[in-house]
């Protein structure tokens, strides 16, 4: 991260999915698609990442499906967006990159398995697709990264700057933000 | 060798975007480009780069923009690519003689003997209105290019070129 990182373009606001409070010293925002591996492969890096730093992190997710590599990507996050209306987003947002391997197998069908996994009432989900335009929520999210400079996923914002490097770096400049504060 | 700047002439060119299709840049006039030079088909960053505008096609089209794509690699390698990836814009194939349409646009890397990663964005008189030169290893994203066709768009509006 420096003067020269891509900068959020959307500020963090109510309207996101966070874990943590809005007070804490950092926020780590990522930029996710729920088929994309290396997402998947990031998940329980962000996990660690958040119980080594506790009350001091904030993270909060939001949609960057590449619909046309990653064709349930989009899906996906459709249904992620129904379970939060709901108010079971981290459940659903959790259990597709924790079953990835499994469900990106059998596509639509291997999300319903997950909405029955976690006791989800299926007909609620599709009549809250029907009722609300999740796919435009995800558009906004997507279009949202695109203007700060998301390239590909996962991206990482610390503070509201992209940090471009790995997993370690990543702690490491998060760690750094906590002493600072 | 630097990349052409803002303001000057795009150089017109030819090149193959299937085995048995052309397609030149003045064919493109009355309209918006944004030519995407990139190494390689298959290495990672290139994938990733292009298969985020792969996303946008409707977002340019909003601008009038069309978007081409120019590497070294050849045209059969390009279709196996642009298949593979469920591209739906043109990959042109820089081919022969090699890297000539980069080195026009002064982006072409002698020593690896690959187009550099740049953008321009062409409006519909022909001339480069944006261009950027991303480190190799670097993608660029595209809110660059969004913002340069923004840029277009409300001077149309205003009256100037």
């Amino acid at each position: 991260m420096n003067a020269t990182s891509p900068e959020l373009a959307i500020p963090v606001s109510a309207q996101d999915h966070a874990q943590g409070k809005a007070g804490a010293p950092v926020t780590l925002l990522e930029y996710g698609d729920y088929q994309c591996p290396a997402c998947g492969m990031a998940y329980p890096t962000i996990k660690r990442i958040q119980h080594a730093f506790g009350a001091d992190l904030r993270f909060v997710f939001r949609n960057f499906p590449l619909s046309e590599v990653h064709p349930l990507a989009r899906p996906a996050a459709e249904i992620a967006e129904a379970a939060a209306i709901l108010h079971h987003f981290w459940p659903m947002h959790d259990w597709l990159y924790e079953n990835q391997d499994t469900w990106t197998v059998y596509g639509t069908e291997g999300l319903e398995a997950g909405l029955r996994d976690l006791g989800i009432d299926e007909a609620a989900i599709t009549r809250t697709l029907r009722e609300h335009d999740v796919g435009a929520r995800v558009r906004s999210d997507f279009m949202g990264g695109v203007r700060s400079g998301v390239n590909g996923t996962p991206c990482f914002f610390v503070n509201g700057y992209r940090h471009d490097g790995d997993a370690a770096s990543l702690e490491y400049a998060i760690a750094n933000l906590i002493e600072q504060a | 060798m630097s990349i052409l700047s803002a303001g000057s002439n795009a150089p017109d060119f030819t090149l193959h975007s299937t085995p048995d299709q052309s397609v030149s840049l003045s064919e493109f006039r009355g309209r918006n480009v944004i030519l995407a030079f990139y190494p390689a088909d298959w290495s990672p960053v290139c994938g990733d780069q292009l298969a985020l505008y792969n996303e946008l096609l409707e977002e340019f089209s909003k601008h009038a923009a069309q978007l081409l794509a120019i590497s070294v690699d050849g045209a059969w390698c390009h279709a196996a690519f642009a298949r593979d990836r469920h591209y739906h814009f043109p990959l042109l194939s820089d081919f022969e003689p090699k890297g000539a349409v980069a080195r026009k646009f002064g982006a072409y890397d002698d020593k690896d003997g690959v187009a550099e990663r740049a953008l321009f964005v062409i409006d519909t008189n022909g001339v480069i209105r944006w261009s950027y030169l991303s480190p190799m290893g670097v993608n660029p994203g595209a809110d660059g290019i969004l913002k340069a066709l923004e840029g277009i768009t409300s001077s149309a509006q205003a009256g100037s070129p």
